[in-house]
């Protein structure tokens, strides 16, 4: 097999089963890959740990199960893992300082099912520092460049995986989604990023920023691909007591299903007049396509929507002030020089530890968490989240799927909205609403505006990941946006 | 004192009796080298996430159950937000506004006999903290994180103690509740049952509540006692002097004998409570919760209540004798293998065998002196093979060897003399050896009666049944 690279997971599962290519040869060539481009002048810095010699040794023992016609379904493909999974004896950062030092003891739940499917690890992604941005700039080992113009964002969080799958780096990298982190990075990179529904994925051992919207998930090529690795990645986990107990169906197999019939509602919102014209082309195309695969468009107004950006950052906040409570210095990760005393060590480790953005969100969580001010913002975020969840339940009730942009506009130029958190925040304006209400949503590539990817957006009810896969995967057997590659990387 | 009135709710933490944790697999068992039994959730590190223990859940509805309190259809775990090295979350996961207990009672006995119903506005299960080591480590503090984690049912009372000494027969009352139910060893030296005490004074009659004073982590009655009234005194003499008590936080020292200010309101923290994200709501349904009714005890009220009509005893002997399961077992026990008399096996258990036990720093339980021994000396006494008093020498006996009664009685021949004739041959012998004593006591010098009866007993070795001898006696030296 020539050019191993642009093959998809699909294919390189099915070639290593067959084995016409060995693992240790695959992740070899993908190694070199890394390190080429890494090193060199359009270095991406998709990366922030590479771990070959654990890779060639995961390849050498899923060449040895393939040899004997065993191996899980993913046995010998080489993926990567965004770093804010914990990953044993493996250094795991979550893009911060606070964590330069900390090596996990541990696999996360996640990276333990890949592994028990025979993927092979190919090293840990960078990402916006514990998840929070919108760009990648705010990670601790610098931006990501966008493979498609290194002078542009790749999107954030998982900035890193997306730009390694966009670059051919790996066929397919874990990721995580609280806000848009999977969705916005697979539209401004040109690749798919599914995140399933709340529950779907165990958070077991995923760094944790806002509890209750985190949801782990897949940045691939295509559709067909983020099933492959999402089937392996879903199910119940008795560590995640938000896991839900519930039967993974078999992605794969309902990927062909027919579209005849489809009900598609075009969520009114999201053509607001925030949305860029060319994008709104791309998509409103998109949407043509489907109504050629025999689908039904209908117009579907989802009131509260708006709404969907201010309730975010009061919960997101909230739940990062608590749960980055624990990063103090005494047992684990950075602490400073020298304490004076047990304030000192608070202040000076935290100071030191965190990034910018990262202060921002935890000063608004604790400001809008504490006594006199709880109810006017936490209570009353969640009292909307219901209602946008609400609205999300109706318009569920006449239609399948919900579709409309994953982000208003390309991707943008490096340092063009650090200085600005709020236009940064509204760049996940589209994709916030599928967080809060826990719905499962996935980002395929539907068209190039001046040479950059557009992404359109799918949303389906709790639970329907297969129906929204089936939907993606129809659309990328019409087109062929996913298929193109950024120039210097094919 | 008199003009003010003492108003106290008691906070009493008890450590639920299960084996691990309540969000981890780590085990709870008390006194590990540190950090033992601490796993990655009890350190808190990054990723991982609490996992509810069923077993804790059970244990607090059965609490519930027993106080006559509602048992939550729905609760919530909430994040107390603070920082201390010995949180390792930076939060306490605990229950705030909607706790699985509420409204429940315990009725108590004031000094004076009569009832007192105290309400349990609340219960709620938490996670304990660990523990911070300021000894042995110069300049440096040390960090135990083996309690981390332990699951706690707090049980809040309405400010309904009107003395220390209600609070300390509410805490007791408690105490012996949660070791009837089983779900807490009670170990107080250990920490396994601690309360904090709030306190305030007002004038008698006032309508509203004093500004109160919160004294944490009492963990035995005395101190509670002591802390209690040292409190009382300390807001009395402020407010008689015209001056404001300070809502805060205090400690009591129990070498000192006082409480002191370890922070006030104002330095309080806002713990920014809001629901745990990472555990679902606790839904329980009336199946779970009936299924845990089946498991209660016989509860210590009901115990009494029956020790009452069953075995002839008085509502305070009762109540001595459930004060705990094991003493009340035992108790039981003895009244069945020696049913002649339920109130002489009640004084046997409540005097010299809970005496010697207290000698010995021993539990009841302990197997010392198993009841079916005591039992077959009541027995002894009861048909008149001994009296009172030489029975508590063959008890002695029977502690100290572990004999059984008929056999210290035979070997040491401490069998009571019963037949009269032998008594009155006692007698003869000597009225015949002290002529001028019974002279005297004819002459009527009735005092002597008893130098007679000394003599006898002397002469027979304390084993002449005493009422025999009495009547023998009399009608000798009468002559």
């Amino acid at each position: 097999m020539g050019d191993l690279h642009k093959s998809t997971l699909t294919q390189l599962a099915t070639a290593l089963r067959a084995r016409k290519v060995s693992s240790v040869e695959l992740v070899s060539e993908l190694l070199g890959r890394i390190e080429r481009t890494e090193s060199g002048p359009g270095a991406l810095n998709a990366f922030i740990s590479v771990t070959r010699a654990q890779a060639l040794e995961a390849a050498r023992v899923a060449d040895h199960a393939l040899g004997r016609g065993s191996g899980g379904a993913l046995a010998g493909v080489p993926i990567a893992h965004k770093d804010i999974f914990c990953t044993a004896g493996v250094r795991t950062t979550c893009g911060s300082r606070m964590l330069d030092n900390f090596v996990a003891p541990y696999d996360a739940t996640v990276v333990a099912k890949l592994k028990a499917a025979g993927a092979v690890m190919l090293g840990k992604t960078n990402m916006d520092e514990f998840a929070m941005g919108s760009s990648n700039e705010t990670s601790y080992y610098g931006a990501v460049r966008n493979p498609w113009n290194r002078q542009l964002v790749p999107g954030g969080s998982s900035g890193g995986s997306a730009a390694a799958v966009a670059a051919r780096l790996v066929p397919g990298a874990t990721a995580t989604d609280t806000g848009g982190s999977i969705r916005q990075p697979a539209a401004l990179c040109g690749i798919t990023g599914m995140k399933p529904t709340y529950g779907r994925v165990s958070r077991y051992g995923m760094i944790a920023f806002a509890s209750s919207l985190d949801q782990g998930g897949v940045l691939a090529a295509s559709a067909a691909d983020a099933a492959l690795m999402l089937r392996e990645m879903a199910g119940f986990d008795a560590n995640d007591s938000t896991s839900v107990e519930r039967e993974v169906p078999d992605y794969i197999a309902a990927l062909e299903e027919p579209l005849a019939g489809l009900k598609i509602g075009l969520l009114k919102e999201f053509f607001d007049k925030g949305l860029n014209a060319e994008n709104e082309r791309c998509v409103r195309e998109s949407l043509r396509v489907y109504e050629g695969l025999g689908a039904k468009l209908s117009e579907v107004s989802l009131p509260h929507l708006p709404l969907s950006v201010p309730v975010y950052y009061v919960v997101a906040p909230a739940e990062c002030s608590s749960n980055l409570a624990r990063y103090d210095g005494v047992r684990f990760g950075h602490r400073c020089e020298n304490p004076r005393d047990l304030n000192d060590l608070y202040r000076r480790t935290r100071g030191e530890g965190f990034g910018a953005e990262v202060k921002r969100r935890i000063m608004t969580g604790t400001y809008v968490l504490s006594a006199g001010y709880y109810d006017a913002y936490y209570l009353k975020a969640q009292r909307v989240r219901s209602l946008i969840n609400a609205d999300f339940v109706r318009a569920f009730q006449s239609v399948d799927v919900l579709m409309g942009p994953t982000t208003p506009t390309p991707a943008f130029a490096l340092g063009a909205k650090t200085s600005d958190p709020i236009t940064m925040y509204l760049n996940d304006i589209y994709t916030i609403g599928a967080n809060l209400a826990g719905l499962p949503a996935i980002s395929v590539p539907c068209g190039l505006v001046q040479g950059l990817p557009v992404g359109l957006q799918i949303v389906g009810p709790h639970f329907s990941e297969a129906r929204v896969l089936n939907a993606a995967h129809a659309f990328q057997r019409a087109t062929d946006w996913h298929t193109q590659l950024p120039k210097g990387y094919a | 004192m008199s003009g003010w009135e003492t108003v106290i709710g008691l906070e009493i933490h008890a450590q639920l009796a299960t084996k691990s944790k309540i969000f981890s697999g780590s085990a709870t068992a008390y006194g590990a080298p540190p950090n033992t039994q601490a796993n990655l959730v009890d350190l808190g590190y990054p990723g991982v996430l609490p996992v509810l223990n069923a077993q804790a859940v059970r244990m607090a509805v059965k609490l519930g159950l027993a106080i006559n309190a509602r048992i939550a259809a729905h609760s919530v775990f909430a994040r107390k937000n603070y920082f201390y090295p010995d949180l390792p979350k930076g939060y306490q996961i605990s229950q705030y506004e909607l706790p699985i207990v509420a409204d429940g009672s315990i009725e108590i006995v004031l000094e004076d006999g009569s009832a007192k119903r105290i309400g349990v506005t609340r219960a709620h299960l938490e996670e304990d903290a660990g523990k911070s080591l300021h000894e042995g480590i110069a300049g440096m503090t040390g960090i135990d994180l083996n309690r981390a984690g332990t699951p706690l049912v707090e049980i809040v009372s309405e400010p309904q103690l009107r003395s220390a000494k209600e609070a300390v027969a509410y805490m007791k009352k408690v105490h012996t509740l949660v070791r009837y139910l089983e779900i807490c060893d009670g170990n107080m030296q250990e920490g396994s049952f601690r309360c904090d005490a709030n306190v305030s004074v007002r004038p008698a009659g006032a309508a509203q509540f004093g500004t109160r004073a919160e004294i944490k982590n009492l963990n035995s009655f005395r101190f509670v006692e002591r802390a209690i009234n040292y409190e009382v005194a300390r807001q009395t003499e402020l407010l008689e002097s015209g001056r404001a008590v300070v809502q805060e936080t205090r400690l009591y020292d129990p070498d000192k004998g006082e409480t002191r200010s370890m922070r006030s309101k104002e330095e309080a923290n806002d713990y920014r409570y809001f629901p745990d994200p990472d555990l679902l709501p606790v839904q329980l349904d009336t199946a779970f919760i009936e299924a845990v009714r089946a498991t209660l005890p016989e509860l210590p009220d009901q115990k009494a209540a029956r020790f009452g009509s069953q075995y002839g005893l008085s509502a305070y002997d009762a109540g001595v004798l459930t004060a705990s399961r094991e003493l009340a077992s035992y108790y039981e026990e003895v009244a069945r293998a020696a049913p002649q008399d339920a109130k002489l096996a009640a004084n046997w258990v409540m005097g010299e065998l809970a005496a010697a036990l207290n000698k010995q720093g021993l539990e009841v339980s302990s197997g010392k002196l198993p009841p079916g021994r005591l039992a077959g000396l009541l027995t002894r006494i009861s048909d008149r093979t001994v009296s009172g008093k030489i029975a508590k020498e063959v008890f002695e006996v029977m502690w100290s060897t572990g004999a059984a009664a008929d056999a210290v009685i035979e070997s040491q021949g401490l069998r009571q003399i019963t037949d009269s004739s032998a008594i009155e041959r006692a007698i003869d012998e000597v009225m015949a050896r002290n002529p001028s004593q019974l002279a005297e006591y004819r002459a009527g010098k009735d005092k002597l009666f008893g130098f007679f009866i000394g003599q006898v007993m002397k002469a027979t070795g304390g084993k002449a049944n005493p009422a025999q001898l009495n009547e023998l006696l009399r009608k000798k030296l009468t002559g």
